[in-house]
C-alpha cells in the first residue's frame, strides 16, 4: 500500500468535499467564496458553453431548513427579473443530496473592496442610485433584502452594479392574483420552502441592520428597514471621499433615522433626493435656508454667473471708456 | 430562472453498505465477531504501532509485539464490549485502552503472542516503519491528550484512505479502468502539491484528451469518496456517529 502524503491526503479530503455532478450539465472549476448557507463555485455548464456561479449546500441537510432557505433564495432571485438584481438560471437537487443554484457568474469586485478605488462622488453617488433603483424594485415586487452592506453589492466591469445574497429576504407580500401562471407555481414553490423567521430572531449585519431589525422586531420590519441600510451604504460610501455636501450627509441621516416613519418612505424618493442633489437641486432631507439657497443656486448657475457678470463688468468698463 | 430539477446521479446519494466492525466485533457471532475484529485491526494497527513508537518511545521491535499483543487482547478480553460511541470515538477509546494496556497488563505479563487473534490481518511492520521515518508529526512525553487524540486521528485518515485507494484499485482493475486509477494516482496521490503534472500535461502523458482527464477523475474521486465512506462506515457504531465522522474526516454528508 502506497505511504499517503499529508499533502495528499489534504488534497483527498478537499476532493471528497467537493460536491458530485456526476450526470449534471456543470463542471466545477473552482471554487469562489463561501457563507453561512453554502460554497459558490465558478462552473462551466457544458450544455450552453458559458461559465455560471453555483451557490451549493455545503450538505445535504438533514433538517431541510438550509435546503428550504437556499431553494427559496432561488425563487426570490427568479422572481425578481432586472438589471441590478443576478439573474437565476436553474436549481435543484445534485446527485449527492445537496441543494443548488445557478446563477449568472459575475466578474467584478465587491463594493467594499472597490471603494479605495472610486472617484468623485458625483461618480459614488451614481453607483448608490443604481442600488437603490435595485432595491426599489424588489419593494415592489413584496421583497425586503434585509442584508444590504457594501460587501453584498458587485461591481461588473462595464460599471454594472448587482445586489447579491437575498439570503434571508423577507417576501412581505405575494405577487398579484392576476399575473401569470408561472408566478403561481413559483408562489407554490416558495410557500412549500417557507423559512419561518418569527419574534426575536436577529438576522443581518451590525452597523448596516434598522434598530427594529436589531431587536428582532421581524413582523414589523418593512421596506424601511432595507432604506435604513442604503442610508448606512450611503455613509460608507461618502467615506475616504471629498468633505460631502451636508444634502448628502442629511440624505444618510434620514435613511438612517431612529423611528423608521423619519425615514425616506421608498428607495425610489431616496433615489430621487439624490438625483435632485446631483442636479444641484434642493434635496427633501435638507430645508435650506436664504443664504444656502443662494450658495446653492450659485454653485448651480456657477458658469452662467461668471459670464454675466464678465459681461457687466465689460459693459461698465466700456461705458467709463467711452465717458471720457 | 430556466428548470428546477432533481438531477439523477449514477447511484444517488453515497449508496453505503451498512455493516458496522464495532457492532460486529461485539456480536455473539464468532465469525461476524471475528471478521469485525479484523477490519478494525486492518484499519487501527499502523496509527497504533506509530503511537506505541512516536508517543511511548518504543523501539521497533517492542511496537511490533506490543500492537500483535494489544490486538490480541483486545479480541481475547473483549475490550469493544465496554465501548460506548456516545462517550468517545472509537480512536479516543483505543488510545486510552493502549495506554492502560502499557501501564499495567503488558508489563505484568510479558506474554507476548505474534499474530494472535488477528491471523488474516497483515502487519507490515517494515512498510509501518518506512512511514514513521517520512512522518512530520511528532509525539513527545509531554503530548497532552488533545495532540495524542489529533496524532491518532491524523494517522487514522491516512490509514483508512490507504485502504480506500488499495480498494479503488482492484475495484478499476476489476472494469478495465486501470487508466482512471493510474491518473489518480498521478494528480491526486503525489506526495506534494507540486509534484504532479496538469491536467493538459497528463493528457499528453496518456495520450487522451484534457476533457478526459478531467472526466476520469471524477469518476475515480467519486468511487474513492464511496469506497472512504464504507470503511468509514465500518468504524463507527452508529448512524449519528458515522455522519459526525463524515463531516469530520471527509466534509460530506452521506444518506
Amino acid at each position: 500500500m502506497n505511504w499517503l502524503s499529508d499533502d495528499a491526503i489534504t488534497r483527498l479530503q478537499a476532493a471528497s468535499a467537493l460536491p458530485d455532478l456526476a450526470g449534471t450539465r456543470y463542471r466545477i472549476i473552482q471554487r469562489i467564496g463561501s457563507g453561512g448557507m453554502g460554497t459558490v463555485y465558478l462552473a462551466e455548464d457544458a450544455t450552453l458553453g458559458r461559465r455560471v456561479a453555483l451557490k451549493i449546500l455545503d450538505f445535504p441537510d438533514a433538517s431541510g431548513e438550509l435546503a428550504a432557505r437556499l431553494l427559496r433564495e432561488a425563487h426570490i432571485l427568479a422572481r425578481l427579473e432586472h438589471p441590478g438584481i443576478v439573474p437565476v438560471h436553474d436549481a435543484g437537487t445534485l446527485p449527492d443530496g445537496r441543494v443548488f443554484y445557478a446563477m449568472k457568474f459575475v466578474e467584478g469586485q465587491r463594493l467594499d473592496r472597490l471603494i479605495v478605488s472610486m472617484g468623485a462622488v458625483s461618480d459614488r453617488l451614481r453607483v448608490f442610485q443604481r442600488i437603490c433603483d435595485a432595491v426599489a424594485f424588489a419593494h415592489a415586487r413584496g421583497i425586503l433584502h434585509r442584508d444590504l452592506k457594501p460587501d453584498n453589492i458587485m461591481i461588473g466591469p462595464f460599471g454594472e452594479v448587482l445586489v447579491m445574497d437575498w439570503g434571508i429576504a423577507k417576501i412581505l407580500h405575494q405577487p398579484p392574483e392576476s399575473a401569470a401562471e408561472s408566478s403561481r407555481v413559483a408562489r407554490d414553490a416558495m410557500a412549500r420552502s417557507a423559512v419561518k423567521t418569527g419574534h426575536g430572531t436577529i438576522l443581518g449585519t451590525p452597523g448596516y441592520m434598522a434598530p427594529e431589525q436589531a431587536r428582532g422586531d421581524v413582523e414589523r420590519l418593512d421596506e424601511r428597514a432595507d432604506i435604513y441600510s442604503l442610508g448606512a451604504i450611503l455613509q460608507f460610501l461618502l467615506i475616504g471621499s471629498a468633505p460631502a455636501a451636508r444634502a448628502v450627509v442629511a440624505i444618510a441621516r434620514m435613511a438612517m433615522a431612529e423611528n423608521p416613519a423619519g425615514r425616506y418612505a421608498s428607495a425610489s424618493r431616496l433615489s430621487e433626493d439624490i438625483a435632485l442633489f446631483l442636479d444641484g437641486l434642493p434635496v427633501s432631507a435638507y430645508p435650506e435656508n436664504i443664504f444656502q439657497k443662494a450658495a446653492r443656486w450659485g454653485s448651480r448657475y456657477q458658469l452662467a454667473i461668471v459670464l454675466v457678470l464678465t459681461y457687466l463688468v465689460l459693459r461698465a468698463v466700456l461705458l467709463i471708456w467711452f465717458r471720457r | 430562472m430556466t428548470s428546477n430539477t432533481k438531477i439523477g446521479g449514477r447511484s444517488g446519494q453515497f449508496p453505503i453498505t451498512r455493516w458496522s466492525a464495532i457492532l460486529a466485533a461485539r456480536s455473539k457471532d464468532s465469525s461476524e465477531r471475528s471478521r469485525g475484529l479484523e477490519a478494525i485491526a486492518a484499519a487501527y494497527w499502523k496509527p497504533i504501532y506509530k503511537y506505541f513508537r512516536l508517543r511511548w518511545g518504543k523501539s521497533n521491535e517492542d511496537a511490533k509485539d506490543l500492537t500483535q499483543e494489544f490486538f490480541t487482547r483486545v479480541i481475547e478480553k473483549e475490550f469493544l464490549n465496554s465501548f460506548d460511541p456516545a462517550k468517545a470515538r472509537l480512536r479516543t477509546f483505543l488510545r486510552v485502552c493502549a495506554d492502560r494496556f502499557l501501564a499495567n497488563d503488558f508489563k505484568a505479563s510479558k506474554r507476548l503472542k505474534r499474530g494472535g487473534g488477528v491471523q488474516h490481518v497483515s502487519f507490515d511492520f517494515g512498510a509501518a516503519e518506512a512511514e514513521l521515518s517520512r512522518t512530520k508529526t511528532s509525539l513527545s512525553g509531554a503530548a497532552t491528550p488533545h495532540a495524542m487524540d489529533d496524532f491518532l486521528e491524523k494517522e487514522f485518515i491516512r490509514s483508512l484512505f490507504g485502504l480506500a485507494v488499495e480498494n479503488l484499485r482492484e475495484f478499476c482493475a476489476g472494469r478495465g479502468k486501470e487508466v482512471h486509477f493510474q491518473l489518480f494516482e498521478a494528480y491526486d496521490l503525489a506526495a506534494e502539491e507540486s509534484d504532479h503534472a496538469g491536467y493538459a500535461e497528463l493528457a499528453r502523458n496518456f495520450g487522451i484528451a484534457t476533457t478526459d482527464v478531467t472526466n476520469y477523475l471524477s469518476f475515480a474521486r467519486r468511487e474513492f469518496r464511496r469506497i472512504a465512506l464504507e470503511k468509514l462506515q465500518e468504524m463507527t457504531a452508529s448512524d449519528a456517529e458515522f455522519r459526525s465522522e463524515a463531516r469530520a474526516l471527509l466534509g460530506v454528508e452521506p444518506k
